[in-house]
């Protein structure tokens, strides 16, 4: 039986942050009601396409999924379990920001096989979160987070954010200590992107961010102290204890087979990439006719996207890409394919071989944008 | 229309200062005259170049045959020959003007005469041209027409208190001016039973009938059949057929005879045989002599072009071949820059007519070019006596080699009100002018001689003129000669390697400043890389300035959301995408702004 991760994207939220260019947005009662049930109704029409199909780990997303009645999170897992084999030990994670779960809910998360949380602090800086149109502070966090271990989750994931409008080195480090001390499993941690139309963007003058030396100083500070602390980069921007890397974010860089169901949702099956309508009313169109699977943007993968693919998405991971695997996927050696770039990378100590696996090194993974973008063809 | 009474027609030009109205008066012309209707003339008929309209000038010559029914009863043929308006077409201009018998002169009632103005009526003068003037523009509140008429009585000598009070915009004054053609523009002289002498003063080149020769016949006839001689180039041919300038067509007739103006085509493949102030006679029954005043045009100021994608050679060279079938003055031979691949040098009459190029070849030719920075044909005088004309720095031979170098100088006419005369007089001292002298036209205006190294004025003179004086200050000159000058090298190593579509000479008083505004550009404009770049200016080996591009220490791209890989990977195509348009210089990516952005060192 083929591995199927399952992604369900969840688009509301209380208010949007200013530099969330994802798809969400605030929602009503009635809203978020007829959302769950197109779910549901696209998670049952859909599972005709994965009969040999395990699900080994489910990532509930948003938005704010933790803004749904713990009643709905339970309905669209029973869902997909009614529809779907899951294994015994899938992970299942849920993302919530601090300030919207309750210690009832999340007794329910539990109960409803949820095994895995994954909490959206950014900063431990109350200002640094204001700045940017965070709902919560720092007291929030911690209080959630309490509840969280209370109510038994043994797996939580803290997503942290660098090059904050305000923010310095110090202030950085202090939340990577506030952080750290909590001891969570897993901690993401991302610069800032400014993207275009967000209002950070838009109103970018009127903010102060951290000079480039600064960002730099803030990146590096991660690694060594996440390192320090005990935690494993297993990928560009995600720390782990020992055993918990998370499973769901290594299928996407292993390429493996993922559904994603929901607005805007991104699947690949079997090196076809589609996604789902961003409109609502598109997608309320398209769930009535899941059964066709007729999305939106559908690409089948030529040979040479899966190569470029199989690259630049592998290199994320700490162990690299591995060049047995390769060949025996695509018939062709890595070094036939690309053995010019490889060996400048090499030379430049960007890229290291370390028996059949080929990876960044730490320099390597700070400009990986450049070693990736000469993978394209 | 068989035969033509000789003493019913004028072939006239008009002349006159940038925006004093010369275009519009024309067009009025061409109006009043009937040939057209209102709804048929396009703003501006005569600048009939999309680049023209836009930039208000007229670049090519075109000329125009019309009818006029004049007050006495008669039918006039017309002849109006419209002449390029910038410093950089004057050999041009003195071609269109010796295909004349008359000019009228337009100057602006607010403006008076400007440097232009007096550049061009000399030049009228010179070829003996019946000048009459008429003030334009006497409509606007500004416009003061008896200071101006005694203006151009003081400064040009020419009688001027009867001079047609005009608004060529607005069609005021427009029948005065066609019945003082009638009244003070002589009839052309010549006679149709002489040989054949016909003055070259255009051609273009059209895919159909090869080149159409725009001519004056200032001696005998031509018809089809006629077998014809260059007598500068030597080229020879027959004459296929012969004609007028209808208002943007050309009108085949049966004949050119002496004292007319109008086109020939002979099946020519290009426009170097006609070479412009060329005489044209008959093969079999030669004029004695050639009309005076031929010369070879030269090229003043050379660049090199390349193509952005440098796969887009072929097409480049093939696009300058067409523009040159149009445009003798165009010069160009292939080179090859270790930076920007295969390219050509090539000569400009000025910096405008480079700049019309270039934006013929980006628009006609939808190519994408490199330029690098122009510069003057320096004389470089080596050691052993030989004497080799320099128009790409990189070819300057070895310092060692090197006796002394000559630079092109111009003597420069400035026109400019009193209050400015500091500012502008600054202006030339800093481009290393020599002054010569001041006249005072009036109490309130001056006219400023100085000698300038071309070098100097090529870039961006003409708007250092224009903002010191408030738009006021009006340029003309010519060149003058070579003079021996402190001359350098000025290179550019991009980490430590030499880029040489980057070097160029300069006065070895100004290196330093270029230098460093140079380093200053460049490290702006080039991105950063895995590694530190230094960039310096050098003269002779020795570094004189250096900026450094800091290596790029942080490129990653963290986010990636609910497996939208297809989103990522377009950021990285965007990136892959950005190096294609890079050139790369040993190890070095620079994006091809950077050549282009050095010329642009005097903005800030």
């Amino acid at each position: 039986m083929r591995e199927l991760s399952i992604y369900i994207h969840i688009p509301f939220c209380v208010r949007k942050c200013l530099y969330c260019d994802f798809l969400s947005a605030p929602a009503g009662r009635e809203e978020i009601e007829s959302y769950v049930n197109l779910l549901l109704r696209e998670i049952k029409k859909q599972s005709i396409f994965y009969g040999d199909h395990r699900v080994i780990s489910i990532f509930l997303g948003g938005g704010t999924p933790s803004l749904l009645p713990a009643a709905d999170v339970e309905r669209i897992l029973e869902q997909i379990r009614r529809c779907y084999p899951v294994a015994a030990d899938a992970e299942i994670t849920i993302e919530c920001n601090p300030g919207t779960v309750t210690a009832e809910k999340l007794h329910h998360y539990i109960t409803g096989g949820i095994n895995r949380l994954s909490v959206g602090l950014q900063s431990t800086d109350d200002a640094e979160l204001a700045r940017i149109g965070r709902i919560h502070s720092c007291r929030d966090f911690l209080e959630s987070y309490r509840l969280a271990r209370e109510a038994g989750f043994g797996n939580i994931n803290v997503d942290l954010m660098a090059a904050l409008p305000g923010q310095s080195v110090d202030s950085y480090r202090r939340t990577l200590e506030r952080v750290t001390a909590l001891a969570p499993e897993h901690i993401s941690a991302y610069s800032l992107i400014l993207e275009e139309g967000t209002p950070l963007y838009v109103n970018r003058s009127s903010y102060t961010f951290p000079t480039e030396e600064e960002d730099r100083e803030m990146y590096v500070l991660t690694g060594k102290y996440l390192e320090e602390a005990g935690y494993r980069r297993y990928e560009i921007s995600n720390y782990a204890r020992e055993g918990f890397a998370c499973r769901h974010n290594r299928v996407y860089w292993r390429r493996g087979d993922y559904a994603g169901f929901g607005l805007g949702a991104s699947s690949m099956v079997g090196n076809v990439r589609w996604k789902n309508p961003e409109k609502y009313a598109s997608y309320a169109a398209y769930v009535e006719q899941a059964e066709k699977r007729e999305a939106d943007e559908v690409q089948v993968l030529t040979a040479q996207e899966q190569m470029e693919e199989f690259m630049f998405l592998g290199l994320r991971l700490a162990e690299g890409v591995d060049v047995e695997e390769f060949q025996s996927l695509f018939g062709k050696s890595m070094e036939e394919v690309y053995g010019e770039p490889i060996a400048a990378f090499e030379a430049q100590g960007l890229l290291r071989r370390k028996g059949r696996m080929l990876a960044l090194t730490p320099r390597g993974i700070d400009v990986s944008n450049v070693v990736f973008a000469a993978f394209l063809f | 229309m068989s035969t033509i009474d000789q003493s019913k027609i004028r072939n006239f030009c008009i002349v006159a200062h940038i925006d004093h109205g010369k275009s519009t008066l024309a067009d009025r012309i061409i109006e009043k005259t009937g040939l057209l209707t209102s709804r048929e003339m396009q703003a501006q008929i005569l600048d009939n170049m999309d680049l023209e309209r836009e930039r208000g000038i007229t670049i090519k010559a075109q000329t125009v045959r019309i009818v006029y029914q004049a007050k006495d009863g008669n039918e006039y043929i017309f002849n109006l020959i419209d002449t390029p308006g910038h410093v950089d077409f004057n050999y041009e201009v003195s071609r269109a003007l010796a295909a004349c018998d008359g000019a009228i002169l337009v100057v602006d009632a607010a403006q008076g005469i400007e440097a232009q103005t007096l550049a061009n009526v000399y030049l009228a003068l010179d070829h003996d041209l019946d000048v009459f003037p008429v003030i334009n523009k006497i409509d606007l509140p500004s416009a003061e027409p008896e200071r101006v008429k005694n203006e151009i009585e003081d400064v040009i000598g020419i009688e001027a208190q009867d001079a047609p009070l005009i608004s060529a915009k607005n069609g005021i004054g427009i029948e005065d001016v066609l019945e003082a053609i009638v009244e003070k523009i002589p009839a052309p002289g010549g006679s149709p039973d002489n040989p054949l002498q016909a003055l070259i003063f255009d051609s273009v080149y059209d895919s159909y009938k090869g080149v159409i020769v725009f001519c004056r016949i200032k001696e005998g006839r031509v018809k089809k059949g006629t077998k014809i001689k260059m007598m500068a180039t030597g080229a020879t041919a027959e004459v296929v057929e012969v004609g007028y300038f209808g208002a943007g067509q050309f009108i085949p007739c049966d004949e050119l005879a002496a004292g007319m103006v109008g086109y020939l085509t002979a099946s020519i493949k290009n426009v170097k045989d006609t070479a412009v102030g060329d005489t044209v006679t008959d093969l079999e029954n030669p004029c004695k002599e050639p009309l005076p005043g031929y010369k070879k045009v030269n090229s003043m100021v050379y660049c090199g072009m390349y193509p952005a994608d440098g796969a887009k050679y072929p097409d480049l060279r093939d696009a300058l071949e067409k523009l040159k079938l149009n445009d003798a003055s165009l010069n160009y031979e292939p080179e090859t820059s270790i930076a920007l691949g295969f390219g050509f040098r090539c000569g400009f009459l000025g910096l405008l007519h480079l700049e019309i190029i270039q934006e013929r070849l980006e628009r006609e030719y939808n190519l994408d070019l490199v330029t690098t920075a122009p510069g003057v044909i320096y004389r470089v005088y080596k050691t052993n006596g030989e004497m080799i004309e320099l128009t790409n720095p990189s070819n300057l031979p070895d310092p060692s080699e090197i006796d002394y170098m000559e630079e092109p100088v111009v003597s420069a006419e400035i026109m400019v009100t009193t209050e400015f005369i500091g500012p502008i007089m600054q202006l030339c001292q800093e481009r290393r002018g020599r002054y010569v002298s001041t006249e005072y036209i009036e109490a309130s205006r001056a006219l400023l001689k100085y000698e300038l190294p071309l070098n100097e004025i090529i870039y961006d003179f003409f708007d250092a003129l224009k903002s010191r004086s408030r738009g006021y200050a009006s340029f003309d000159y010519e060149l003058k000669g070579y003079e021996q000058s402190k001359l350098v090298k000025l290179d550019i190593l991009i980490n430590h390697e030499e880029v040489d579509a980057l070097s160029f000479i300069v006065h070895a008083d100004s290196a330093y400043e270029r230098g460093r505004k140079m380093c200053e550009k460049l490290k702006d404009e080039i991105p950063r890389h895995l590694f530190e770049i230094p960039i310096q200016a050098a003269v002779g080996g020795k570094i004189i300035a250096r900026e450094t591009v800091k290596a790029m220490r942080k490129d990653v791209l963290a986010k990636c959301y609910g497996g939208d890989i297809t989103r990522k990977k377009k950021l990285l195509e965007k990136q892959k995408e950005g190096k294609k348009r890079m050139r790369q210089v040993g190890s070095v990516e620079i994006p091809q702004s950077a050549f282009m952005s050095v010329l642009k060192l005097d903005d800030d």
